[in-house]
């Protein structure tokens, strides 16, 4: 559906946009991630045909967009990352304002328009005017204003910026519905567990670049102790030497602290039996056992070597 | 094509209706401060106008000082009280009077000798006035002198003073260094005064003769529409102040945009399908429709209330309306385009409105600028659309009249259109 070619995009001396190249099929929620001035909206915005790269190509359904008034564009939804409504005029009179730019006539905008409504849960609201809604509401209405034409490819920049997390979890059934429906989704964000949620796969950019292009799994699988087990002793002063458990087989590393040790390893079904099993036959017994997988943050972290909020 | 125009078009409008506030400013004040200066420029022509502050100051007391003083108390253009010299230049200091004429001691006497002696030292009167109202003392001294010489001739011709200096002008004559026909024929008309007043004294039934008066009348009209239709001062104002106010219109469409920019209206807008063409000329449009609209209810209110018609080619007034409403249009594109920010953006668009509304004659009539400043407001677009209102309303001239200002104005919105079009930043920032 989507298929963004060594995008490069330039301001001056400085290159926002640096060669970004990925792919989106029917169906899939692509994650976008990034800190703030990676290039995820400046990739955005030259995929929705706002902005002009300086060289590399789009294409939407194996078709290069051309010119403002391309058809093609109706097969994009764009929920910017600023709210892009009207605040003065009603939540219907949007979106029959923003039916009516894809040129959708009165009787067809209100039927979407009543169905757009219903599932950002606004329906109530509609007559009521924008600027009496909370930031919840309008990143709803944000959502059914991109979505109203019916596109194939909804492109969505940063869409819950601000929202409380009732709004939040709305926004999130809304794209899975969409999803649901085989709407292509490409999700920029700064929100580890929004991605990790939504996103079939994640894009990760960094300085205009891309450095990684992988499913969630695969993304785990590039890190080194990708999961953590962490174990607590009957007697905390009795521990085994780390030395000895960092020897162990699929042990990626070793840290005590409070009569706690946190033990990372690659593979969690693998290697946890193994390293149980030693601990127990040189006289070590736990009383408590966890364990938990490495977070994207931890795997930006991993990547980048800085936190995706900076 | 033509849905997503008309319903940004549409969506321009409503919003501005929306906003009542902004509409009761754009409409609501041109009407208040038009009202205001047409009152103050001469109203519907009913109104009298307001009289000149004069102070008198008499320290002569003779009967011509005394004449003098009553003939200018009884005229229209003047309020005359009388003063001493002391309180009269303290009241002219403070603004209280415009101007005051101070008549000193001896100048009746004076006055009568050198009426009939050219050779005669001649006496002076004072005047006292205010810098900052020259153009009313020039006016006062006018008066004044018709005054002083039919005060003087009146007493010389008829009055006691008169036959006594008469006598006393005969008795010195040879004194004179006047040639000797001069003196001859000065002397044949004194005495011929000399019988006048004998024969008027004889007979108590004639009334006192007046002295020289000013030898002609002024005839004055005020060259309108028609011979009995009077000047209406609210025809100028209303239309200068509904330019300035349109212009204000068109600073908001330029501030709407570039605010637009800042939210994400902008990039949903240029993500649909639409063509520049589309984009800016929905919102010219609109502009323009608004600018009309606003237009139309102030000149509808100045018909009804201060009876302001349009004495002339209503095909023209709409013309002129239609095209300056059209280069306000224009021209608040060209502030978006050219602007960077709102905020940095308005102070200049508004200052250059002011200019424009200034130097086209909007707030008073250009005739009344410094003569080359007159040959530079030529150059600007609000000249021609106040030139064109004036000659369709209150000159009450034709159609023809209006062509030039038409299509001065229309190729203004063109070319502000055009700088537009080729300045506007279409990318979307960031």
């Amino acid at each position: 559906m989507l298929e963004v070619i060594a995008l490069r995009k330039s301001y001056g001396g400085i290159v926002a946009v640096d060669g970004v190249s990925l792919e989106a099929g029917a169906g899939e929620t692509i994650g976008l991630l990034g800190p703030n001035g990676a290039g995820k909206t400046t990739t955005v915005s030259i995929i929705a045909g706002l902005l002009r790269p300086d060289s590399g190509e789009v294409l939407i359904g194996g078709r290069p967009l051309r010119g403002d008034t391309d058809p093609l564009k109706r097969n994009i939804g764009l929920v910017p990352q600023d709210i892009g409504l009207y605040p003065e005029i009603s939540a219907r009179e949007n979106l029959h304002l923003f039916g009516a730019l894809y040129g959708m006539d009165f009787s067809e905008r209100c039927r979407t328009i009543d169905a757009a409504l219903d599932l950002v849960g606004l329906a109530e609201r509609a007559k009521d005017r924008v600027k009496g809604f909370s930031g919840g509401m309008m990143r709803r209405l944000n959502l059914a204003a991109a979505m109203l034409h019916d596109p194939q490819l909804l492109l969505l920049d940063e869409p819950t910026v601000g929202v409380d997390p009732q709004s939040r979890n709305a926004i999130f059934d809304n794209l899975e519905t969409l999803k649901k429906r085989g709407k292509t989704l490409l999700y920029t964000t700064h929100y580890m567990e929004e991605a990790e949620r939504l996103c079939d796969r994640m894009v990760i950019v960094d300085h205009g670049k891309v450095i990684a292009d992988d499913t969630m799994q695969g993304l785990h699988r590039r890190l080194p102790g990708a999961n953590i087990l962490t174990i607590e002793f009957e007697d905390s002063e009795n521990g085994p030497r780390l030395e000895d458990l960092q020897a162990l087989p699929g042990v990626q590393s070793v840290e005590a602290s409070n009569g706690t040790l946190r033990v990372g390893i690659r593979d969690l079904a693998a290697d946890t039996p193994g390293i149980l099993q030693w601990l127990v036959e040189h006289g070590h017994p736990f009383e408590h056992l966890a364990s938990q997988r490495a977070s994207l943050e931890t795997v930006f972290l991993k990547l980048t070597g800085r936190s995706l909020r900076d | 094509m033509f849905t997503p125009f008309l319903a940004l078009a549409r969506k321009d409008v409503k919003l501005y209706f929306h906003d009542r506030r902004s509409l009761m400013m754009s409409i609501a004040a041109p009407i208040a401060i038009a009202s205001f200066f047409g009152f103050v420029f001469g109203g519907s022509g009913s109104t009298e106008a307001s009289r000149i502050p004069v102070l008198a100051v008499d320290q002569d007391a003779s009967a011509i000082s005394r004449e003098i003083v009553s003939r200018l108390t009884a005229d229209k253009s003047l309020d005359v009280k009388p003063s001493t010299l002391d309180l009269a230049r303290e009241a002219v200091r403070k603004g209280k009077a415009t101007v005051a004429c101070v008549i000193p001691r001896g100048f009746g006497a004076a006055a009568g000798q050198a009426f009939f002696n050219p050779t005669a030292a001649k006496p002076e009167i004072g005047t006292l006035y205010d810098p900052s109202h020259v153009a009313e003392m020039s006016m006062v001294q006018g008066i004044l002198t018709g005054h002083v010489m039919e005060a003087v001739s009146k007493e010389m011709f008829n009055g006691r003073t008169g036959r006594e200096m008469i006598g006393d002008t005969l008795g010195r004559l040879d004194q004179f260094g006047l040639p000797p026909d001069q003196k001859k024929n000065l002397r044949q008309l004194l005495e011929g005064v000399q019988k006048l007043n004998a024969a008027g004294q004889g007979s108590a039934a004639q009334p006192p003769r007046e002295g020289l008066t000013v030898p002609f009348q002024m005839r004055s009209e005020a060259v309108t529409s028609g011979t009995s239709v009077p000047y209406n001062g609210y025809a100028h104002a209303f239309g200068g102040m509904g330019i300035q106010f349109i212009l204000f219109v068109g600073i908001d469409v330029g501030i709407a945009l570039l605010l637009q920019r800042q939210t994400g209206v902008w990039k949903r807008l240029r993500a649909a399908p639409l063509s520049r063409a589309v984009l800016l000329g929905s919102r010219a449009t609109s502009a323009a429709f608004t600018s009309m609209f606003v237009l139309m209810v102030i000149f509808t209110f100045a018909r009804i209330v201060f009876g302001v018609r349009i004495q002339g080619s209503m095909a023209g007034f709409l013309g002129v309306c239609a095209a300056f409403s059209l280069m306000t249009a224009a021209w608040g594109l060209l502030i978006a385009a050219l602007g960077k920010t709102p905020e940095a953006t308005r102070g200049i668009a508004i200052l250059t409105t002011l200019l424009m509304v200034m130097l086209g004659g909007a707030w008073v009539p250009t005739f009344i600028f410094p003569a080359w400043l007159q040959k530079l407001t030529v150059v600007i677009p609000t000249r021609w659309a106040m030139d064109g209102l004036d000659a369709t309303t209150w000159r009450g001239l034709g159609f023809s009249a209006a062509i030039l200002p038409i299509a001065l104005l229309t190729g203004a919105a063109m070319a502000f259109g055009a700088l537009a079009v080729m300045r506007f930043r279409w990318e979307a920032d960031g």
